[in-house]
């Protein structure tokens, strides 16, 4: 096994969705500049859209919606929790960002004149843009970064991030999950696209990869932000979201409800005026699964026969293609049966949350020179579009900080250490394999942490992260590649003690079921209508404070405050 | 003390190459090169590609990039 230096400009660590972004727009803001975006997988295939995107759940396009709306209904949606700037920040680029991935090839869906084909999911306005054929959206990225120049590392995994005497960022540290080679990339900036922590939670059918979430998106970049000493945001606001039962994707009311399909319970009546993914809706779906009507259906069968067809097309073709091979398997026929739905294991990521590393409006976290974007990066309900616009940001910011400073210098004890603990499960003669110690801790999640939240449950849970904590110093790895899935232990354990402690340190109830206490069950305002931070103090321990919310640049009326509260469809009595 | 399990054998894995239509011994790698788990290799005594790790997403690039149609992603059992 070696160990290989190298020295760039800009480092981009995840080539999914931001990383290709940042990487292609930092060359295009400085073409002399030393690009290089490092992949754990490989970059045609890899991140949350390796087999394209069926549409854009938050585009504000000019005639169909304004930024000003596109905040006041985020803002709303997230229970009041926002920096309106990053999200402003969003909005007035999200067009731009269109226009330009329409020039590059991404196929959008146009109506007969030849504009934006735009629906309505959300609660307020429209901002749903289907891309029927957006199967291909890797393959544009990827020609972009060929056309730019951008050097492409595949099959690294980054582990820590390099920082200087000053804290400064200098560079990430990485090894090869097919020789282990231990790699050491000096940089001036570094940008972290890692998505989600897609790996923390376990699902019900027990399946260690049938995440939601691609599994690769372990939460390694949670875990490396947070040991460079960034300050992270609103992890307590988990991601859980309404699933196909037993199968990892959407069922899916975006895609079907512009042609009529509709969320039902098993009495067959609708529940939820609105089906876009917010908190609030997912304690009402939560409620009508444990309530006594469910399970809980998306209902397609009265649909006319080429409306159907059009759907399985769109959903058995794009973003999770064995979407149809599982209903086949279960006898599901659009035509006559509803489909089951039930909820996701949580995890972390604020592309449809909130839960990320706290960015201000040029993708900058609170670490010099390390940028963030995509789904790890706190801009709530940020989703594909937004990691692609703070992609851009995040390039451009790295751009622009290459311009002003030089490498910081690097730490030899920093890249010991880490060498040290890399290398260590596969230089151990006997010990715990990674599935094991991986399975155990991710149901420790679930038994702990899944809300509704209960203080003593989740108390007890970090006694148990504990626990792991010093089993991960007796993984054992055969290979390479089984030392990846070690590492990648540390990353999840890391991140459930991050998840237990920030839903532990904000005493109320908010964001629906992401964040629902028994203990704390009301939303309380006066103390808690602040960001809860999270970062390694001086000392190494994880701590918590609050940091409070920028005044609104797009004021909310009192009357619409609770809009997104009241998505039950009322009975009539 | 014995530390190799001796009645775990995998039989059934999600990924199955058919060889006949596989052209990994032709220097093809699609399949492998794809995959965002890197669950593939190519078994170079039979020069075709096969599931090293069952660690499957069902999410397919493999079985779409390959271009003689040799792979096929089913459901793991599991979620079936």
């Amino acid at each position: 096994m070696n160990t290989i230096e190298t020295e760039v400009d800009v480092l981009v660590i995840g080539g999914g969705t931001a990383g290709p972004m940042a990487a292609v727009k930092a060359k295009q803001a400085n073409p002399a500049l030393r690009v290089l975006l490092l992949e754990k997988a490989n970059v045609k295939r890899s991140g949350a859209i390796s087999m394209g995107m069926d549409g854009l759940n938050n585009a504000v396009i000019p005639g169909h919606a304004t930024p000003e709306q596109y905040v006041r209904e985020i803002t709303i949606a997230n229970d009041g929790i926002v920096n309106q700037k990053t999200v402003m920040a969003y909005a007035t680029q999200s067009f731009a960002m269109i226009e330009e991935l329409d020039r590059w090839g991404v196929k959008f869906e146009k109506d007969e004149t030849g504009d934006y084909a735009v629906k309505k999911v959300h609660h307020m306005g429209s901002y749903v843009l289907p891309m029927p054929e957006g199967h291909d959206i890797k393959k544009v990225l990827y020609r972009q970064l060929k056309r730019t120049r951008v050097e492409i590392t595949n099959r690294l995994v980054a582990t820590r991030l390099l920082t200087g005497p000053d804290g400064r960022i200098a560079g990430a540290m990485a090894f090869d999950c097919r020789t282990a080679d231990f790699h050491v990339i000096r940089a001036k900036s570094v940008v972290l696209a890692c998505g989600a922590a897609g790996r923390l939670g376990l699902p019900s059918s027990g399946y260690l990869f049938g995440t939601y979430e691609n599994p690769t998106n372990a939460g390694d970049g949670y875990s490396m932000a947070y040991h460079a000493g960034a300050e992270l945001s609103g992890i307590e606001c988990f991601q859980i979201n309404p699933l196909i039962k037993d199968y990892n994707g959407p069922a899916c009311a975006y895609v079907t409800g512009p042609f009529g399909g509709y969320t039902t319970n098993a009495e067959g009546q609708r529940f939820i005026e609105c089906d876009y993914w917010s908190g609030q809706m997912m304690w009402e779906f939560y409620q009508e699964l444990q309530g006594g009507k469910g399970p809980v259906f998306l209902k397609l069968d009265h649909l006319a026969e080429e409306t159907i067809s059009t759907i399985e097309t769109i959903l058995h073709t794009n973003e999770r293609p064995s979407r149809g091979r599982f209903h086949a398997g279960r006898g599901t026929d659009y035509r006559e049966r509803l489909v089951e739905m039930h909820i996701s294991e949580i995890g972390l990521c604020s592309g449809h949350s909130a839960s990320g590393v706290w960015v201000d409006e040029h993708a900058r976290t609170t670490v010099p020179g390390l940028h963030s974007a995509g789904d790890m990066a706190c801009v709530p309900h940020n989703y594909m579009l937004g990691a692609f616009v703070y992609g851009r940001l995040a390039g451009e910011s790295s751009a622009a900080w290459c311009a002003e400073h030089d490498f910081a210098p690097v730490d030899a004890d920093q890249v010991e250490r880490e060498r040290q603990r890399v290398w260590a499960p596969l230089q151990r003669e006997h010990g715990l394999p990674p599935n094991q110690v991986e399975f155990k801790l991710r149901r420790f999640v679930n038994d702990h942490l899944q809300p509704p939240k209960v203080t003593r449950k989740m108390e007890i849970g970090l006694e148990r992260f504990e626990g792991i904590r010093e089993d991960l110093d007796h993984l054992k790895a055969r290979d390479a590649h089984e030392l990846m899935r070690a590492m990648e232990v540390h990353a999840i354990r890391d991140c459930a003690e991050m998840a237990a402690r920030a839903s532990l340190y904000r005493t109320e109830s908010r964001w629906g079921l992401y964040h629902a206490r028994i203990d704390y069950p009301e939303r309380n305002d006066t103390d808690w209508f602040c960001h809860a931070q999270l970062k390694k103090d001086d000392q190494g321990r994880m701590t918590s404070f609050k940091r409070a919310i920028e005044p609104y640049l797009v004021p909310i009326a009192e009357t619409e405050r609770n809009a997104y509260r009241e998505l039950r469809i009322a009975v009539p009595a | 003390m014995q530390y190799a399990p001796i009645a775990f054998t995998p039989h059934a894995v999600p990924v199955s190459v058919d060889a006949d239509k596989c052209i990994a011994h032709k220097g093809c790698t699609v399949c492998v090169d794809v995959c965002p788990l890197d669950v593939l290799a190519i078994d170079l005594s039979k020069g075709t590609a096969y599931m090293k790790f069952d660690e499957c997403w069902y999410c397919m690039p493999c079985e779409k990039d390959c271009p003689t149609g040799a792979v096929t992603v089913e459901i793991p059992y599991l979620l079936r």
